[in-house]
């Protein structure tokens, strides 16, 4: 399968990209690492005009620390941002939903922002994004903004993100000694979850002080389990504790129905990978 | 067209190439390079790995421009004066494989894998390899060539 023809340019500055952006409109299209556009334009689902490949901007690569949060450069692959040392530390979330993201060659080619741009609502990013409480920098002709995660995920493949604009860096606010674990239910290696659950936890004195919960397929974007998050509070990491925390799981959600599942079958199956992802991220 | 220059199994080659044009048909049509095949053509089945500045990713699911300046090597770059990888002798001595049409992207992924962990175990073997399809399912010979590559002892 081969795309339909289009023409290409590799800016090296973000100034230079979006001004191709500004001058041609939705005819261009953005490449990241190209791991979810390729396939689309080899089904020629999409035929932009334009692609602009992001890839030669050696800005938009790596992760700084910037006192509370993490920095991470939108066009950090997947592969980097795993192995970073400081996301490990101060962002584990990240680095345990990254251990279950697709397969080692699309990691080493994928890249951070491009994957959350994309919006996948069964994508293994955004759920950590949002349990973390993650900010996007977007930068566009009147400068730079940023919107918080509730905000940044507006529908399927769709979010804050304005067509002449980029998604430069996305800033993660450190949970430093937090506890974190990425539970995720797929039928296949490499496969999309069916649900995934992202947990972590602070615990203090065996019980649960603060939680946050991104859940992965369960609506049109990534959700937080606010009703489990609040429950959990001051409650002892206990299986019996957390499985009544967690039952309220699939409160407010709206999971889609497919081969692989019911709504309500995804309902019932996200309070079981809750329970067990803040267990797991309890270290219980 | 697009001009690229960039380095395949050791030689500079240069070209002008459409810009939809996918690295693994760069490889076959423009340099004849076969070894590295097309298997699903969709990114899943990693038939196609090759190797982009020292890391295995799929050529189907990489344009050309986009390895402008790269140094890429595939299959055919491996053996050296004549001599088999020691990732391709071992698939040899433990037959891992039966058609062997994801051979070429089983041991791209494989030298990868053993660049970065040595010394794996049969589970991170396995989860190393995940993007890798065998469709005639001879995963057990494959783990095991990998762990006699890697000197270990063949558990699987």
């Amino acid at each position: 399968m081969i795309p339909a023809q289009f023409d290409y340019v590799a800016p090296t500055s973000v100034e230079e990209a979006l001004a191709l952006l500004a001058q041609h409109g939705d005819d261009a299209k953005i490449i990241a690492g190209g791991q979810s556009l390729l396939p689309v334009l080899r089904m020629r689902l999409n035929a932009p005009e334009l692609v602009v490949d992001l890839g030669r901007i050696d800005t938009l690569r790596g992760v700084r620390d910037d006192g509370d949060a993490l920095v991470i450069g939108a066009m950090t692959t997947h592969d980097d941002v795993s192995k970073d040392p400081m996301v490990a530390e101060h962002a584990a979330l990240v680095s345990r939903a990254m251990e279950h993201l697709a397969d080692a060659q699309v990691r080493h080619r994928g890249t951070f922002g491009g994957a959350l741009a994309h919006a996948d609502p069964a994508g293994d990013l955004g759920a950590p994004a949002m349990a973390l409480g993650a900010e996007f920098v977007i930068s566009g002709a009147g400068g730079e903004r940023r919107v918080g995660a509730d905000d940044f995920f507006e529908d399927l493949f769709t979010t804050a993100i304005g067509d002449d604009e980029i998604l430069t860096a996305v800033r993660i606010p450190k949970h430093t000694g937090w506890g974190a674990h990425y539970e995720k239910f797929v039928r296949v290696a490499h496969q999309w979850p069916i649900v995934a659950v992202a947990a972590t936890v602070r615990t203090e004195g065996g019980a649960i002080a603060e939680a946050r919960i991104g859940l992965t397929n369960m609506g049109s974007t990534p959700l937080r389990a606010r009703a489990v998050e609040a429950a959990l509070v001051g409650q002892p990491a206990t299986e019996e504790a957390v499985a009544a925390a967690a039952a309220a799981a699939a409160e407010g959600t709206n999971p889609p129905s497919d081969l692989n599942g019911d709504a309500d079958y995804r309902r019932h199956l996200a309070t079981v990978l809750t329970r067990r992802a803040v267990l797991a991220a309890a270290g219980v | 067209m697009t001009r690229i220059k960039l380095t395949v199994d050791g030689a500079s080659v240069a070209d002008d190439v459409e810009p939809r044009m996918l690295l693994v048909q760069y490889l076959r049509e423009k340099l004849g390079k076969t070894g590295t095949v097309i298997g699903c053509d969709t990114s899943n089945c990693g038939a196609c790995t090759v190797h982009v500045n020292g890391r295995s990713v799929k050529s189907c699911n990489m344009l050309a421009v986009q390895a402008d300046g790269a140094e890429v090597t595939t299959i055919e770059g491996l053996a050296k004066d004549g001599e088999l990888h020691p990732v391709q002798e071992a698939f040899r001595e433990c037959h891992g494989l039966q058609c062997g049409f994801c051979t070429p992207g089983m041991i791209m992924r494989s030298v990868d894998l053993l660049q970065e962990n040595p010394k794996p175990t049969e589970e991170e073997i396995r989860i190393g390899l995940e993007g890798n399809l065998c469709r005639c399912t001879g995963y057990h010979n494959i783990v095991r060539a990998v762990q006699h590559a890697a000197g270990g002892e063949v558990t699987a």
